[in-house]
């Protein structure tokens, strides 16, 4: 049962080993990802070639986002009094569903129908765009990949590249479908030109604009927002009204912070030295200006993020840009793509925070979706020990530990498991069990076994172990070795 | 209910606080030691700059303002917008006065509410000036003013900007360190390292998704406005 009485979504057929196996199944989706981490990933090596500036540059992350948590209190209430000051608003928000609710009254508040969205990984934790359509508000992503998954009402398969699993084939099919006179076109140009006119009217008219932070500075009260295309200039620049919604882990203490973390985000996502645009907002239009928004109001959001932070060892997920790297380099990622994770965020990070946003019970499948091969690990560019948190997590799945902060810790175990390991504790516990049993293993265990439940799964990708003949206390006793 | 989020969600982080573990002072020399002599700081922004699809154009004090129209005119560029009041646009009118024919000067002088569908629909090309570059990512400092709105650098599909070399500095994080910024932000302050772009599909590069589909960055030594200058 989930943390809120829904059915566990990562359970039975349509789990994730239901929609991982489709997925290997699928050539298309097995291409389209192996191609993009393949360019990803030899992007991001070229501009890390020095060793020594990696490990310096990743030490010093490390130690921003470090220090950023162990101040995390002080420096939200700093960050919003230095907003307000510049004139920025500050709201908060425990759950998405108070978000949407702030994010909707601002914009009844002022009349405000028609929204652009930059792209935000925030806004997808609360299923912004359903909410808003559903209570009246055009709600339009314009970061292009976040655009051709709407037009298909699908979601993210990547927290950088959104539509990566589809190719220019695919996307021309569905632009030729959902917009009109758009002229098919499997060329890329063509498809963003199409795109660029579709979506230049909708900045134009829009009542307000919607965003992520990359990152917000509580020494200045500043936004830093990181783009590419020019959607995000263009939705907190051109309508009336800026609402940036951030995660309350987004923010640094200084000025100073901000450069090094972009380094290590742009380098480490996209192989780039910086992207085209770095957009830094610390205020709405001011008096003499000519544009800008006249009003911009940053949304803290909690989701559980709170709740990370009070358990010691995992609170180091918390220390996450968000830069996509892990997935990029995950051998189960790359092949099963995005939506076998079936969760907002997918791939290594996605394994670590999901369950701890939405409850190990429900998605205790999830941390064991891995080879704990340490791949993340290697190339997180803040050093969180994902594959540490992966084990911690597996376990907290299974056992009820008093004082555990963990949502729905214990909620995955399991009763044949836990008696399993008890008869397997009784065993090893005294010299006589274990003897019997080493002495039915070695005598009995070459016998045909029926390959059953859980043993047929597990014997279907790995070989079954054959005990040798004799014990090695037997060998011992023979060789003479005293006390054997 | 919203009225407690604020203390509730403070309040958790606050009883959870395990000192100052993890709080010591980072280490920023390897970002502070990324620094280039004076010479080659233009010739590496300009080599970023270019592998990014900027255009670069040469020129002088005298110089600029016959560069820019010409390369408004191989464009086929109508017209090219302006911020009203700028010393900029007092250097073109003045040089372009009396010549047939070329772009049309057009100033960014009214709130944008009023000139939202010019902007959109019929200008051409804006012309900004711009803080500074940096070297270290080839990115020019762009701090949109009253006079230089910030839709200027971002709606028109040509923007033209105009660098003075002996403005590029080191890195984001020597620039951030000024007093300038140190001392106070703008409301508004943009780095530009290229034309808006995307590789969303396929990851094939595609230019001017949706701000300006050229960048120009025109080159000026000593400013384009030096007479004019503090
Ligand atoms: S866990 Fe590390 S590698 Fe993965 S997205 Fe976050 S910062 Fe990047």
């Amino acid at each position: 049962m989930g943390a809120d009485g829904a059915p566990p979504p990562g359970a039975g057929a349509h789990g994730f080993r239901a929609r991982a196996t489709a997925a290997l199944g699928d050539p298309q989706v097995r291409a389209n990802f192996r191609r993009a981490m393949d360019g990803l990933m030899a992007k991001r090596a070229a501009l890390f070639a020095d060793p020594a500036e990696w490990r310096a540059m990743r030490a010093l992350g490390a130690s921003i986002r470090a220090r950023t948590l162990a101040r995390l209190p002080e420096l939200l209430e700093r960050l919003e009094e230095r907003c307000r000051a510049n004139g920025i608003e500050v709201h908060w928000a425990e759950t998405t569903a108070e978000a949407n609710e702030v994010v909707l009254d601002l914009l009844r508040a002022r009349g405000a129908t028609r929204v652009v969205k930059g792209k935000s990984m925030v806004s997808e934790e609360m299923h912004l765009n359903d909410f808003l359509e559903a209570h009246g508000v055009e709600s339009l992503e314009s970061d292009l990949g976040e655009y051709v998954i709407q037009l298909d009402g699908e979601t993210p398969s990547h927290i950088i590249m959104p539509a990566i699993h589809k190719d220019r084939q695919q996307i021309a099919r569905l632009f030729g479908r959902k917009i009109r006179d758009a002229a098919y076109s499997e060329d890329v140009d063509e498809l963003t030109a199409t795109a660029r006119r579709v979506l230049r009217r909708k900045f134009e008219e829009a009542d307000a604009g919607i965003s992520g932070v990359n990152c917000a500075v509580a020494e200045t009260g500043t936004l830093v927002l990181i783009e590419n295309e020019g959607n995000g200039r263009m939705s907190t620049h051109v309508p009336p009204l800026h609402v940036a919604l951030m995660g309350l882990e987004k923010v640094v203490e200084r000025l100073e912070d901000v450069p090094p973390l972009l380094s290590l985000l742009t380098r480490s996502a996209t192989g780039q030295l910086v992207t085209t645009y770095v957009n830094m907002i610390s205020g709405p239009r001011s008096p003499g200006e000519k544009d800008g928004p006249r009003e911009v109001h940053l949304v803290v959001l909690d989701n559980g993020r709170s709740r990370i932070y009070e358990d010691e060892e995992l609170a180091v997920t918390l220390r996450c840009i968000r830069c996509g790297a892990c997935m990029n380099h995950c051998p189960v990622y790359t092949r099963v793509g995005g939506h076998a994770y079936d969760a907002v965020y997918p791939g290594p990070i996605g394994k670590v925070l999901t369950p701890q946003m939405e409850g190990v019970d429900r998605r205790h499948e999830l941390p064991h979706a891995s080879s704990l091969c340490g791949a993340c690990a290697e190339v997180c560019p803040v050093e969180i020990p994902i594959t540490r948190l992966l084990v911690r997590l597996r376990a907290e799945a299974s056992t009820r530990r008093v004082g555990s902060t963990v949502l729905g810790a214990g909620g995955a175990r399991s009763g044949g498991e836990a008696l399993s390991w008890r008869l397997w504790k009784r065993a090893f516990g005294s010299p006589g069990a274990y003897r019997l049993v080493s002495w039915l293993a070695t005598r009995l265990g070459r016998l045909p076994v029926p390959r059953l439940g859980p043993l047929r799964a597990w014997t279907s990708v790995r070989t079954a172990p054959r005990p040798a003949r004799r014990s090695l206390h037997e060998l011992a006793r023979e060789k003479g070795v005293p006390d054997a | 209910m919203r009225e407690g989020a604020r203390e509730a969600i403070l309040g958790r982080l606050r009883a959870a606080r395990r000192g100052e573990d993890g709080a010591a002072p980072s280490d920023f020399a390897v970002v502070r030691e990324k620094r280039w002599p004076e010479a080659e700081r233009l010739p590496r922004l300009r080599r970023l700059m270019e592998a990014a699809h900027a255009e670069f154009l040469e020129a002088t004090g005298e110089s600029w303002p016959s560069a820019v129209r010409d390369l408004l005119v191989e464009a086929g560029a109508r017209n090219v917008m302006v911020g009203a009041g700028s010393a900029v646009e007092a250097r073109l009118a003045e040089a372009w006065s009396g010549l047939p024919g070329g772009p049309e000067l057009l100033r960014y002088d009214r709130p944008v509410e009023e000139l939202k569908g010019v902007l959109f629909g019929s200008v051409d090309a804006g012309l900004t000036t711009c803080e500074g570059g940096l070297a270290e990512t080839g990115s020019l400092v762009v701090v949109p003013t009253p006079e230089e709105p910030r839709l200027l650098s971002l709606v028109p599909p040509i923007h033209l900007v105009l660098l003075d070399p002996a403005t590029v500095r080191d890195g984001l994080w020597q620039l951030l360190a000024e007093p300038r910024f140190a001392n106070g932000m703008p409301p508004n302050a943009l780095l530009i390292s290229g034309p808006s772009k995307t590789a969303d599909i396929e990851q094939t590069l595609a230019y001017g998704v949706h701000g300006p589909k050229r960048l120009v960055v025109v080159v000026v030594p000593g400013g384009a406005t030096p007479s004019r200058g503090s």
